[in-house]
């Protein structure tokens, strides 16, 4: 059994401590923050480019992506793939690459996997609207004492608290 | 030497894609051996079972903001020159709303799905491509939608601003709050960890190595 094998997390706190300082290394080096968020939109709005380039132009949304480098070069989209891969080299070093589908114990794999599509389409629509998400917005603009930043956590949480009753099935 | 680097013509187009792919990987790093790619983990937050995701996001939040003031305190860092996310009242509230439902049912973030895919979590990939699509169906309705995601604008907004107190006060206020935070979270997982593990049904198969590391 390889979970028998794999390390235990890190403290929740040191490793808050260990972002905050990528957080700010990032403020330090670019005079921005992190993000997640925009590596999709930046990745569909070169996908959307290539099949209707002028489709793509005339959109206000995905038209912000298509200018400098291209959507392809984007600084988020490039962070998204280290955030790959230091996450898949964090979990090789201590033996938690595992194929796993995780789910509550009363919930069916293609239950969990429906449920995990349809809840990655809200938060798509959720991030689209609050220009940003837990990265980009939480993480960021929290640092930055942000106001909308911050009304996007309180959101955030305050919605989460109150729909995870309803979806207990799925984890409890 | 004074920073932000980038934002100061230190560095170019290319330095600064090789800098997103450093910090990218010390980010996917950090979420992935606190936890934060485990969607049972991160879907205890909401159960009150397992509170790493506050734990770790607020200690993230304060130590950022504390570096960010106090750089630009000592003049290691131009604070001015630092990008603040700009503020819509509306549209991020009412898209935190909307995220928090999917964030619940979903048991991940955006960048936490990433982690979780890559790491062989196949509802990770399943997170990963709803967020896609989702982006992808926003964006191509983004017509009709742009009168509200323009409303309420508020520019470079902040707490300070907001509430009268220079930097530093609103710094030790949110510092104070988060430090009261996690009093209380230790409080709660005290009370509701036990009583989950007695209760919850539990699958040998299944047991992830999520349980070993929450101690402390």
């Amino acid at each position: 059994m390889i979970s028998r094998l794999a390390k235990p997390y890190s403290n929740p706190y040191l490793a808050g401590v260990g972002l905050g300082l990528v957080l700010l290394a990032a403020f330090v080096v670019m005079g921005r923050g992190l993000g997640a968020s925009g590596a999709f939109a930046s990745s569909a709005a070169g996908v959307v480019s290539s099949v209707a380039p002028s489709h793509a132009r005339a959109n206000p949304y995905f038209a912000r992506y298509l200018g400098g480098g291209g959507p392809w070069l984007d600084w988020l989209l490039i962070e998204i793939v280290g955030v790959a891969i230091g996450g898949f080299l964090s979990a090789l070093v201590a033996g938690r690459l595992r194929v796993d589908i995780e789910r509550g114990p009363r919930f069916s794999n293609r239950a969990r996997l429906t449920t995990a599509f349809v809840a990655g389409g809200v938060m798509g629509l959720g991030a689209v609207l609050a220009r940003g998400c837990t990265s980009g917005q939480a993480l960021t603009g929290g640092a930055l004492l942000s106001v909308g930043s911050w009304l996007f956590i309180v959101g955030a949480f305050a919605a989460a608290y109150a729909v995870a009753p309803l979806v207990r099935r799925a984890w409890i | 030497m004074t920073a932000p680097y980038f934002e100061l013509g230190y560095f170019g187009e290319r330095g600064a894609l090789v800098a997103a792919l450093v910090i990218g990987i010390a980010f996917g790093w950090c979420l992935e051996s606190a936890g934060m790619g485990s969607a049972r983990k991160l879907s205890a937050q909401f159960y009150l079972t397992d509170l790493t995701v506050f734990k770790v996001m607020f200690s993230a939040i304060v130590t950022a903001m504390l570096g960010l003031f106090w750089l630009g305190r000592l003049g290691v860092l131009d604070l001015s020159r630092v990008y603040v996310p700009e503020t819509y009242i509306l549209p991020q509230l009412v898209g935190g709303l909307i995220f928090g439902m999917g964030f619940a049912l979903g048991g991940l973030c955006p960048g936490t799905s990433c982690v979780a895919a890559v790491t062989g979590r196949l509802d990770g990939a399943a997170v990963v491509l709803g967020m896609w699509s989702g982006v992808l169906a926003t964006g191509l309705f983004f017509p009709s939608l742009q009168t509200f995601y323009e409303a309420t604008p508020r520019g470079a907004f902040t707490l300070p601003q907001v509430f009268h107190l220079s930097h530093g006060v609103a710094v030790l206020i949110v510092v104070l709050v988060a430090i009261s935070g996690f009093r209380g979270a230790e409080w709660i997982e005290g009370r509701f960890a036990t009583h989950s593990k007695l209760s919850a049904p539990r699958n040998a198969l299944r047991e992830t190595p999520v349980a070993e590391g929450v101690g402390a």
